[in-house]
Protein backbone atom coordinates (compact mmCIF):
# COMPACT_ATOMS: atom_id res chain seq x y z
CA UNK A 1 0.00 0.00 0.00
CA UNK A 2 1.72 3.18 -0.99
CA UNK A 3 1.90 5.96 1.31
CA UNK A 4 1.11 9.73 1.31
CA UNK A 5 1.53 12.39 3.71
CA UNK A 6 -1.66 13.24 4.11
CA UNK A 7 -2.64 16.96 5.04
CA UNK A 8 -6.66 17.36 6.11
CA UNK A 9 -6.85 21.17 6.96
CA UNK A 10 -8.98 22.83 9.14
CA UNK A 11 -12.43 22.65 7.28
CA UNK A 12 -11.88 19.10 7.20
CA UNK A 13 -12.41 18.98 11.00
CA UNK A 14 -15.46 20.85 10.99
CA UNK A 15 -17.93 21.87 8.42
CA UNK A 16 -16.12 18.98 5.73
CA UNK A 17 -16.07 16.32 8.36
CA UNK A 18 -17.99 14.37 6.04
CA UNK A 19 -15.39 14.89 3.36
CA UNK A 20 -12.62 13.76 5.88
CA UNK A 21 -14.90 10.55 6.61
CA UNK A 22 -15.34 9.65 3.08
CA UNK A 23 -11.76 10.08 1.75
CA UNK A 24 -10.68 8.02 4.72
CA UNK A 25 -12.52 5.16 3.99
CA UNK A 26 -12.63 5.33 0.13
CA UNK A 27 -8.97 5.55 0.13
CA UNK A 28 -8.52 2.75 2.60
CA UNK A 29 -10.55 0.83 -0.14
CA UNK A 30 -8.59 1.44 -2.75
CA UNK A 31 -5.00 0.48 -1.21
CA UNK A 32 -4.03 4.58 -0.67
CA UNK A 33 -2.96 5.17 2.66
CA UNK A 34 -3.14 8.44 4.16
CA UNK A 35 -0.45 9.16 6.78
CA UNK A 36 -1.85 12.80 8.14
CA UNK A 37 0.68 15.13 9.65
CA UNK A 38 2.17 15.58 12.57
CA UNK A 39 1.03 19.33 14.43
CA UNK A 40 0.05 21.00 11.04
CA UNK A 41 -1.21 24.74 11.12
CA UNK A 42 -4.26 26.22 8.71
CA UNK A 43 -2.65 26.99 5.22
CA UNK A 44 -4.43 30.17 5.38
CA UNK A 45 -6.87 29.60 2.81
CA UNK A 46 -6.99 33.13 1.34
CA UNK A 47 -6.74 35.37 4.07
CA UNK A 48 -3.45 35.28 4.73
CA UNK A 49 -2.23 37.18 1.69
CA UNK A 50 -4.04 40.33 2.10
CA UNK A 51 -1.85 40.92 4.95
CA UNK A 52 1.72 39.60 4.53
CA UNK A 53 2.74 37.70 1.30
CA UNK A 54 6.25 36.73 2.90
CA UNK A 55 4.31 35.14 6.39
CA UNK A 56 1.53 33.42 4.05
CA UNK A 57 3.93 31.54 2.02
CA UNK A 58 6.07 30.80 5.59
CA UNK A 59 2.88 29.18 7.09
CA UNK A 60 2.27 27.13 4.18
CA UNK A 61 6.11 26.06 4.11
CA UNK A 62 5.74 24.96 7.76
CA UNK A 63 3.55 22.00 6.34
CA UNK A 64 5.46 21.63 3.67
CA UNK A 65 8.83 20.97 5.98
CA UNK A 66 6.98 18.48 8.32
CA UNK A 67 5.23 16.35 4.82
CA UNK A 68 9.07 16.76 4.23
CA UNK A 69 10.82 15.38 7.13
CA UNK A 70 8.61 12.34 6.68
CA UNK A 71 10.50 10.68 4.06
CA UNK A 72 6.94 10.88 1.74
CA UNK A 73 7.15 12.01 -1.63
CA UNK A 74 3.17 12.86 -1.78
CA UNK A 75 1.70 16.06 -0.18
CA UNK A 76 -2.04 15.06 -0.30
CA UNK A 77 -4.76 17.51 0.21
CA UNK A 78 -8.74 17.11 -0.08
CA UNK A 79 -9.38 20.85 0.23
CA UNK A 80 -8.96 22.79 -3.52
CA UNK A 81 -7.56 26.21 -1.27
CA UNK A 82 -5.06 24.07 0.65
CA UNK A 83 -3.59 22.40 -2.75
CA UNK A 84 -3.73 25.71 -4.07
CA UNK A 85 -1.60 27.09 -1.41
CA UNK A 86 0.97 24.08 -1.18
CA UNK A 87 1.00 23.97 -4.80
CA UNK A 88 2.24 27.58 -5.54
CA UNK A 89 4.19 27.64 -2.29
CA UNK A 90 6.50 23.98 -3.26
CA UNK A 91 6.86 25.60 -7.00
CA UNK A 92 8.46 28.82 -5.54
CA UNK A 93 10.54 27.73 -2.93
CA UNK A 94 12.10 25.25 -5.42
CA UNK A 95 12.24 28.02 -7.75
CA UNK A 96 13.78 30.75 -5.78
CA UNK A 97 16.37 30.29 -3.51
CA UNK A 98 16.04 33.61 -2.15
CA UNK A 99 12.31 33.00 -0.64
CA UNK A 100 13.76 29.83 0.26
CA UNK A 101 16.38 31.42 2.62
CA UNK A 102 14.07 33.67 3.80
CA UNK A 103 11.40 31.68 4.73
CA UNK A 104 14.19 28.39 6.62
CA UNK A 105 15.33 31.35 8.62
CA UNK A 106 11.40 31.71 10.41
CA UNK A 107 11.41 27.64 10.45
CA UNK A 108 14.11 27.51 12.58
CA UNK A 109 12.69 28.48 15.17
CA UNK A 110 10.29 25.27 14.70
CA UNK A 111 13.31 23.51 13.76
CA UNK A 112 12.22 22.74 10.78
CA UNK A 113 13.44 23.17 7.11
CA UNK A 114 11.78 23.28 3.89
CA UNK A 115 13.29 22.68 0.32
CA UNK A 116 10.02 22.51 -1.81
CA UNK A 117 10.54 18.81 -2.87
CA UNK A 118 7.08 17.16 -2.32
CA UNK A 119 4.83 16.32 -5.26
CA UNK A 120 2.23 18.42 -4.12
CA UNK A 121 -1.62 16.98 -5.20
CA UNK A 122 -5.26 17.09 -4.90
CA UNK A 123 -6.74 14.13 -3.41
CA UNK A 124 -8.91 13.39 -6.55
CA UNK A 125 -5.36 13.19 -8.53
CA UNK A 126 -4.57 10.01 -6.44
CA UNK A 127 -7.27 8.43 -7.30
CA UNK A 128 -7.26 8.94 -10.72
CA UNK A 129 -3.44 9.01 -11.43
CA UNK A 130 -1.79 6.56 -8.90
CA UNK A 131 -5.25 3.99 -8.38
CA UNK A 132 -6.11 4.32 -12.29
CA UNK A 133 -9.67 4.48 -13.68
CA UNK A 134 -9.68 1.13 -14.84
CA UNK A 135 -8.80 -0.52 -11.64
CA UNK A 136 -11.55 1.86 -9.72
CA UNK A 137 -14.25 0.39 -12.20
CA UNK A 138 -13.13 -3.03 -10.90
CA UNK A 139 -13.81 -2.43 -7.68
CA UNK A 140 -17.38 -0.99 -8.14
CA UNK A 141 -20.14 -2.90 -6.47
CA UNK A 142 -22.76 -0.52 -6.73
CA UNK A 143 -22.53 1.06 -10.10
CA UNK A 144 -24.53 4.75 -9.68
CA UNK A 145 -26.64 3.61 -12.93
CA UNK A 146 -28.44 6.70 -14.31
CA UNK A 147 -27.61 9.41 -11.59
CA UNK A 148 -27.10 12.46 -13.25
CA UNK A 149 -23.96 14.15 -11.69
CA UNK A 150 -22.81 17.87 -11.76
CA UNK A 151 -19.38 17.35 -11.56
CA UNK A 152 -18.18 20.59 -9.71
CA UNK A 153 -14.65 22.12 -10.27
CA UNK A 154 -14.86 25.18 -9.04
CA UNK A 155 -11.38 27.51 -9.61
CA UNK A 156 -8.82 26.27 -7.38
CA UNK A 157 -8.35 22.93 -8.01
CA UNK A 158 -7.65 23.80 -11.72
CA UNK A 159 -5.99 27.36 -11.43
CA UNK A 160 -3.51 29.04 -11.54
CA UNK A 161 -2.12 25.76 -13.00
CA UNK A 162 -0.49 27.06 -16.12
CA UNK A 163 1.76 23.84 -16.38
CA UNK A 164 -1.88 22.01 -16.79
CA UNK A 165 -2.99 21.98 -20.51
CA UNK A 166 -6.57 21.62 -19.59
CA UNK A 167 -7.67 24.96 -17.08
CA UNK A 168 -10.63 25.86 -19.38
CA UNK A 169 -12.10 22.60 -19.95
CA UNK A 170 -11.10 20.12 -17.75
CA UNK A 171 -12.30 16.32 -18.29
CA UNK A 172 -10.85 14.33 -15.46
CA UNK A 173 -13.90 14.73 -12.99
CA UNK A 174 -15.90 13.53 -15.47
CA UNK A 175 -14.16 9.85 -15.96
CA UNK A 176 -13.96 9.25 -12.84
CA UNK A 177 -17.77 9.82 -12.49
CA UNK A 178 -17.99 7.37 -15.45
CA UNK A 179 -15.81 5.13 -13.51
CA UNK A 180 -18.10 4.80 -10.79
CA UNK A 181 -21.38 4.41 -13.40
CA UNK A 182 -22.67 7.46 -12.52
CA UNK A 183 -23.60 10.20 -15.57
CA UNK A 184 -21.44 13.29 -15.56
CA UNK A 185 -23.64 16.23 -16.82
CA UNK A 186 -22.20 18.90 -19.02
CA UNK A 187 -22.90 22.37 -17.60
CA UNK A 188 -21.20 25.76 -18.35
CA UNK A 189 -20.10 26.92 -14.61
CA UNK A 190 -18.48 23.25 -13.84
CA UNK A 191 -15.42 25.76 -13.36
CA UNK A 192 -17.24 28.99 -12.62
CA UNK A 193 -15.94 30.06 -8.90
CA UNK A 194 -18.69 29.51 -5.95
CA UNK A 195 -17.88 32.69 -4.47
CA UNK A 196 -16.78 30.82 -1.49
CA UNK A 197 -13.85 33.39 -0.18
CA UNK A 198 -16.45 36.01 -0.43
CA UNK A 199 -19.76 34.35 1.39
CA UNK A 200 -18.55 36.64 4.59
CA UNK A 201 -16.87 39.34 3.05
CA UNK A 202 -19.06 40.33 0.29
CA UNK A 203 -22.49 38.39 0.48
CA UNK A 204 -24.15 39.69 -2.40
CA UNK A 205 -21.52 38.75 -4.64
CA UNK A 206 -21.36 35.32 -3.25
CA UNK A 207 -24.30 34.43 -3.17
CA UNK A 208 -25.66 35.73 -6.89
CA UNK A 209 -22.36 33.55 -7.76
CA UNK A 210 -23.79 30.06 -6.21
CA UNK A 211 -27.58 31.21 -7.46
CA UNK A 212 -26.19 30.96 -11.12
CA UNK A 213 -23.90 27.78 -10.69
CA UNK A 214 -27.24 26.31 -8.53
CA UNK A 215 -29.53 27.62 -11.82
CA UNK A 216 -27.08 25.69 -14.46
CA UNK A 217 -26.58 22.58 -12.62
CA UNK A 218 -30.47 22.58 -12.64
CA UNK A 219 -31.33 23.40 -15.90
CA UNK A 220 -29.20 20.75 -16.84
CA UNK A 221 -31.13 18.00 -15.04
CA UNK A 222 -28.47 17.16 -12.34
CA UNK A 223 -29.49 15.22 -9.95
CA UNK A 224 -26.75 15.62 -7.34
CA UNK A 225 -23.58 18.42 -7.51
CA UNK A 226 -20.06 16.88 -6.50
CA UNK A 227 -17.53 18.85 -5.27
CA UNK A 228 -13.68 18.74 -4.88
CA UNK A 229 -13.79 21.13 -2.19
CA UNK A 230 -15.00 21.63 1.32
CA UNK A 231 -15.48 25.90 0.63
CA UNK A 232 -17.36 24.73 -2.65
CA UNK A 233 -19.10 22.27 -0.48
CA UNK A 234 -20.40 24.59 2.13
CA UNK A 235 -21.24 27.30 -0.62
CA UNK A 236 -23.31 25.67 -2.06
CA UNK A 237 -25.12 23.41 -0.16
CA UNK A 238 -25.61 25.35 3.14
CA UNK A 239 -26.39 28.47 1.38
CA UNK A 240 -29.14 27.48 -0.78
CA UNK A 241 -31.80 28.43 1.30
CA UNK A 242 -30.34 31.88 1.60
CA UNK A 243 -30.05 31.94 -2.36
CA UNK A 244 -34.02 30.48 -2.44
CA UNK A 245 -34.73 33.55 -0.24
CA UNK A 246 -32.75 36.19 -1.84
CA UNK A 247 -33.72 34.86 -5.79
CA UNK A 248 -37.17 33.72 -4.52
CA UNK A 249 -36.02 30.40 -6.03
CA UNK A 250 -36.90 26.98 -5.01
CA UNK A 251 -33.69 25.39 -5.20
CA UNK A 252 -33.05 22.22 -3.00
CA UNK A 253 -30.13 20.00 -5.22
CA UNK A 254 -28.32 17.54 -3.12
CA UNK A 255 -24.30 18.35 -2.90
CA UNK A 256 -22.23 15.63 -2.26
CA UNK A 257 -18.47 15.24 -1.93
CA UNK A 258 -16.84 13.13 -5.10
CA UNK A 259 -15.38 11.04 -2.34
CA UNK A 260 -18.98 9.97 -0.96
CA UNK A 261 -20.29 9.27 -4.53
CA UNK A 262 -17.22 7.00 -4.65
CA UNK A 263 -17.81 5.41 -1.56
CA UNK A 264 -20.82 4.38 -2.26
CA UNK A 265 -20.40 3.14 -5.49
CA UNK A 266 -17.42 1.09 -3.84
CA UNK A 267 -20.56 -0.02 -1.48
CA UNK A 268 -18.75 1.54 1.81
CA UNK A 269 -21.55 1.30 4.65
CA UNK A 270 -23.11 4.90 4.23
CA UNK A 271 -22.62 5.89 7.75
CA UNK A 272 -18.47 5.46 7.24
CA UNK A 273 -18.74 8.33 4.16
CA UNK A 274 -21.18 10.38 5.99
CA UNK A 275 -24.47 9.91 3.51
CA UNK A 276 -28.16 9.77 4.62
CA UNK A 277 -31.10 7.73 4.00
CA UNK A 278 -32.37 10.60 2.02
CA UNK A 279 -29.29 10.53 -1.07
CA UNK A 280 -29.23 6.77 -0.65
CA UNK A 281 -32.79 6.72 -1.64
CA UNK A 282 -32.13 9.28 -4.35
CA UNK A 283 -29.63 6.68 -5.71
CA UNK A 284 -31.72 3.42 -5.62
CA UNK A 285 -34.39 5.57 -7.55
CA UNK A 286 -32.41 6.30 -10.98
CA UNK A 287 -30.63 2.99 -11.00
CA UNK A 288 -33.95 1.78 -10.79
CA UNK B 1 17.71 62.50 -4.17
CA UNK B 2 15.81 59.54 -3.44
CA UNK B 3 14.06 58.18 -6.96
CA UNK B 4 10.54 58.28 -6.44
CA UNK B 5 9.00 55.12 -7.68
CA UNK B 6 5.73 54.75 -10.31
CA UNK B 7 2.59 53.67 -8.54
CA UNK B 8 3.30 50.59 -11.12
CA UNK B 9 6.51 49.88 -9.53
CA UNK B 10 5.34 49.89 -6.35
CA UNK B 11 2.87 47.54 -6.83
CA UNK B 12 5.06 45.03 -8.92
CA UNK B 13 7.46 45.46 -5.69
CA UNK B 14 4.75 43.36 -3.36
CA UNK B 15 4.20 41.18 -5.81
CA UNK B 16 7.09 39.22 -4.70
CA UNK B 17 6.71 35.46 -5.02
CA UNK B 18 4.69 35.60 -8.00
CA UNK B 19 7.27 36.49 -10.38
CA UNK B 20 4.57 37.94 -12.76
CA UNK B 21 4.95 39.35 -15.96
CA UNK B 22 4.94 43.33 -15.07
CA UNK B 23 1.71 44.72 -14.78
CA UNK B 24 2.80 47.71 -17.95
CA UNK B 25 2.72 44.90 -20.08
CA UNK B 26 -1.31 45.33 -20.00
CA UNK B 27 -2.79 45.64 -23.07
CA UNK B 28 -6.01 46.87 -21.95
CA UNK B 29 -7.66 44.27 -24.01
CA UNK B 30 -10.05 43.59 -21.03
CA UNK B 31 -9.89 39.59 -21.14
CA UNK B 32 -9.93 40.14 -17.49
CA UNK B 33 -12.87 41.90 -16.75
CA UNK B 34 -15.03 39.55 -19.51
CA UNK B 35 -13.84 36.63 -17.84
CA UNK B 36 -14.24 37.50 -13.72
CA UNK B 37 -17.75 36.76 -11.80
CA UNK B 38 -17.51 38.87 -9.49
CA UNK B 39 -16.85 41.99 -11.81
CA UNK B 40 -20.77 43.48 -11.73
CA UNK B 41 -20.04 43.84 -7.97
CA UNK B 42 -16.69 45.89 -8.30
CA UNK B 43 -17.01 49.78 -8.37
CA UNK B 44 -13.86 49.53 -11.51
CA UNK B 45 -13.13 46.11 -13.41
CA UNK B 46 -9.99 44.82 -13.29
CA UNK B 47 -9.09 46.55 -16.49
CA UNK B 48 -9.62 49.66 -15.64
CA UNK B 49 -8.01 49.36 -12.11
CA UNK B 50 -4.49 48.56 -13.71
CA UNK B 51 -5.11 51.45 -16.34
CA UNK B 52 -5.23 53.02 -13.50
CA UNK B 53 -2.32 52.36 -11.70
CA UNK B 54 -0.43 53.21 -15.05
CA UNK B 55 -2.26 56.31 -14.93
CA UNK B 56 -0.88 57.05 -11.16
CA UNK B 57 -4.28 57.47 -9.81
CA UNK B 58 -3.36 56.47 -5.95
CA UNK B 59 -6.38 57.57 -4.30
CA UNK B 60 -8.89 56.34 -6.29
CA UNK B 61 -7.08 52.67 -6.99
CA UNK B 62 -7.19 53.53 -2.89
CA UNK B 63 -10.78 54.13 -2.77
CA UNK B 64 -12.50 51.44 -5.17
CA UNK B 65 -13.82 47.95 -3.68
CA UNK B 66 -12.66 46.06 -6.87
CA UNK B 67 -9.52 43.68 -4.64
CA UNK B 68 -11.70 43.35 -2.52
CA UNK B 69 -14.43 41.82 -4.77
CA UNK B 70 -11.66 39.22 -5.82
CA UNK B 71 -12.89 35.84 -5.10
CA UNK B 72 -9.21 34.50 -5.85
CA UNK B 73 -10.58 32.52 -8.58
CA UNK B 74 -7.67 32.80 -10.71
CA UNK B 75 -10.23 32.94 -14.11
CA UNK B 76 -8.41 36.58 -15.24
CA UNK B 77 -4.86 35.09 -14.29
CA UNK B 78 -4.52 31.67 -16.54
CA UNK B 79 -6.78 33.81 -19.40
CA UNK B 80 -4.50 36.70 -19.54
CA UNK B 81 -2.95 36.92 -23.01
CA UNK B 82 0.15 39.09 -21.50
CA UNK B 83 0.91 36.48 -18.41
CA UNK B 84 0.24 38.84 -15.72
CA UNK B 85 -0.87 37.45 -12.66
CA UNK B 86 -3.91 39.38 -12.05
CA UNK B 87 -5.65 37.38 -9.02
CA UNK B 88 -2.27 38.03 -7.29
CA UNK B 89 -1.92 41.61 -8.09
CA UNK B 90 -5.55 42.10 -6.20
CA UNK B 91 -4.32 40.74 -3.27
CA UNK B 92 -1.07 43.24 -3.34
CA UNK B 93 -3.71 45.57 -4.17
CA UNK B 94 -5.27 44.38 -0.87
CA UNK B 95 -1.61 44.40 1.59
CA UNK B 96 -1.37 47.82 -0.04
CA UNK B 97 -4.58 49.24 1.15
CA UNK B 98 -4.01 47.66 4.50
CA UNK B 99 -0.45 48.90 4.89
CA UNK B 100 -2.27 52.70 3.88
CA UNK B 101 -4.82 51.52 6.46
CA UNK B 102 -6.95 53.71 3.62
CA UNK B 103 -9.86 51.67 2.02
CA UNK B 104 -13.14 51.94 0.89
CA UNK B 105 -15.75 52.46 3.62
CA UNK B 106 -17.83 49.26 4.80
CA UNK B 107 -15.94 46.86 3.52
CA UNK B 108 -15.63 43.22 5.63
CA UNK B 109 -12.34 42.07 3.89
CA UNK B 110 -9.78 44.07 6.05
CA UNK B 111 -11.07 43.44 9.19
CA UNK B 112 -11.61 39.80 8.06
CA UNK B 113 -8.17 39.15 7.12
CA UNK B 114 -6.66 40.77 10.37
CA UNK B 115 -8.60 38.71 12.34
CA UNK B 116 -7.83 35.85 10.32
CA UNK B 117 -4.52 35.94 10.88
CA UNK B 118 -4.72 36.78 14.56
CA UNK B 119 -6.41 33.88 15.31
CA UNK B 120 -3.70 31.90 13.21
CA UNK B 121 -1.20 33.23 15.11
CA UNK B 122 -3.20 32.33 18.58
CA UNK B 123 -4.05 29.31 18.33
CA UNK B 124 -2.33 27.65 14.41
CA UNK B 125 -5.86 26.67 13.30
CA UNK B 126 -9.42 27.98 11.68
CA UNK B 127 -11.75 28.60 13.69
CA UNK B 128 -15.60 29.39 12.56
CA UNK B 129 -17.18 30.75 15.32
CA UNK B 130 -14.08 33.05 16.51
CA UNK B 131 -13.80 34.71 13.14
CA UNK B 132 -17.74 35.35 13.17
CA UNK B 133 -17.24 37.89 16.49
CA UNK B 134 -15.21 39.91 13.65
CA UNK B 135 -18.08 40.19 11.38
CA UNK B 136 -21.29 39.95 12.78
CA UNK B 137 -21.47 43.46 14.57
CA UNK B 138 -21.56 44.68 10.88
CA UNK B 139 -24.04 42.28 9.48
CA UNK B 140 -27.56 43.51 9.36
CA UNK B 141 -30.19 42.29 12.06
CA UNK B 142 -31.96 40.34 9.21
CA UNK B 143 -28.35 39.02 8.13
CA UNK B 144 -27.16 38.22 11.87
CA UNK B 145 -30.54 35.79 12.82
CA UNK B 146 -29.45 34.28 9.18
CA UNK B 147 -26.04 33.57 10.38
CA UNK B 148 -27.37 32.29 13.68
CA UNK B 149 -29.50 30.30 12.17
CA UNK B 150 -27.04 28.38 9.73
CA UNK B 151 -24.85 27.87 12.62
CA UNK B 152 -27.06 26.40 14.70
CA UNK B 153 -27.61 24.06 12.09
CA UNK B 154 -24.52 22.93 11.60
CA UNK B 155 -23.95 22.87 15.61
CA UNK B 156 -26.41 20.36 15.64
CA UNK B 157 -25.53 18.43 12.58
CA UNK B 158 -22.15 17.65 14.06
CA UNK B 159 -20.39 19.95 11.52
CA UNK B 160 -19.61 22.61 13.55
CA UNK B 161 -17.52 21.72 16.55
CA UNK B 162 -18.04 23.69 19.78
CA UNK B 163 -14.38 24.40 20.93
CA UNK B 164 -11.26 25.23 18.54
CA UNK B 165 -8.21 22.86 18.18
CA UNK B 166 -4.89 24.55 18.54
CA UNK B 167 -1.07 23.45 17.23
CA UNK B 168 0.96 21.93 19.15
CA UNK B 169 3.80 23.56 19.00
CA UNK B 170 2.42 26.77 19.04
CA UNK B 171 4.80 28.84 21.04
CA UNK B 172 7.23 27.56 18.26
CA UNK B 173 4.67 28.63 15.32
CA UNK B 174 4.19 32.60 16.94
CA UNK B 175 8.66 32.72 16.93
CA UNK B 176 8.22 31.86 13.21
CA UNK B 177 6.08 34.45 12.84
CA UNK B 178 7.86 37.02 14.98
CA UNK B 179 10.39 36.43 12.47
CA UNK B 180 8.48 37.50 9.38
CA UNK B 181 6.23 40.44 10.67
CA UNK B 182 6.62 42.20 14.20
CA UNK B 183 3.50 41.36 16.18
CA UNK B 184 4.54 41.92 19.64
CA UNK B 185 3.06 39.81 22.06
CA UNK B 186 0.31 37.17 21.50
CA UNK B 187 -2.37 36.00 24.06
Amino acid sequence: MKQYAYYPGCSLESLGKNYNLSALAVSAELGVELKELEDWNCCGATAYFPVDELLAYTLVSRNLAIAEKTGLQDFVAPCSACYKNAYTTNKYLKNDPDLAEHINYALEEDHLHVEGKMKVRHLIEVFIEDVGLEEIEKKVAHPLKGLRVAPYYGCQIVRPRKDKEDVENPQFFEKLLSAIGAQPIDYASKTRCCGGSLIITNRKAALDMVHKLLQDAVNSNANVIATTCPMCNVNVEVYQSQVNREFGTNFSIPVMYFTQLMGMALGIEPKRIGVGASMLALAQSTAN
Amino acid sequence: MAVELSFTKEIENIMYASHGKPIKDCIQCGTCSGSCPAVEFMDNSPREVIGMIGANLKEEVLATNTYWTCASCYQCTVRCPAGIDIADMMYALKRYSMWKGQYKEGLLGPDFSEAFVKMIVNSGRSFEPILAATYLPKFSARDIIQEGLTATGLVLSGKMPLLPKKVKRLKNLQRMVRRIIPIGETK
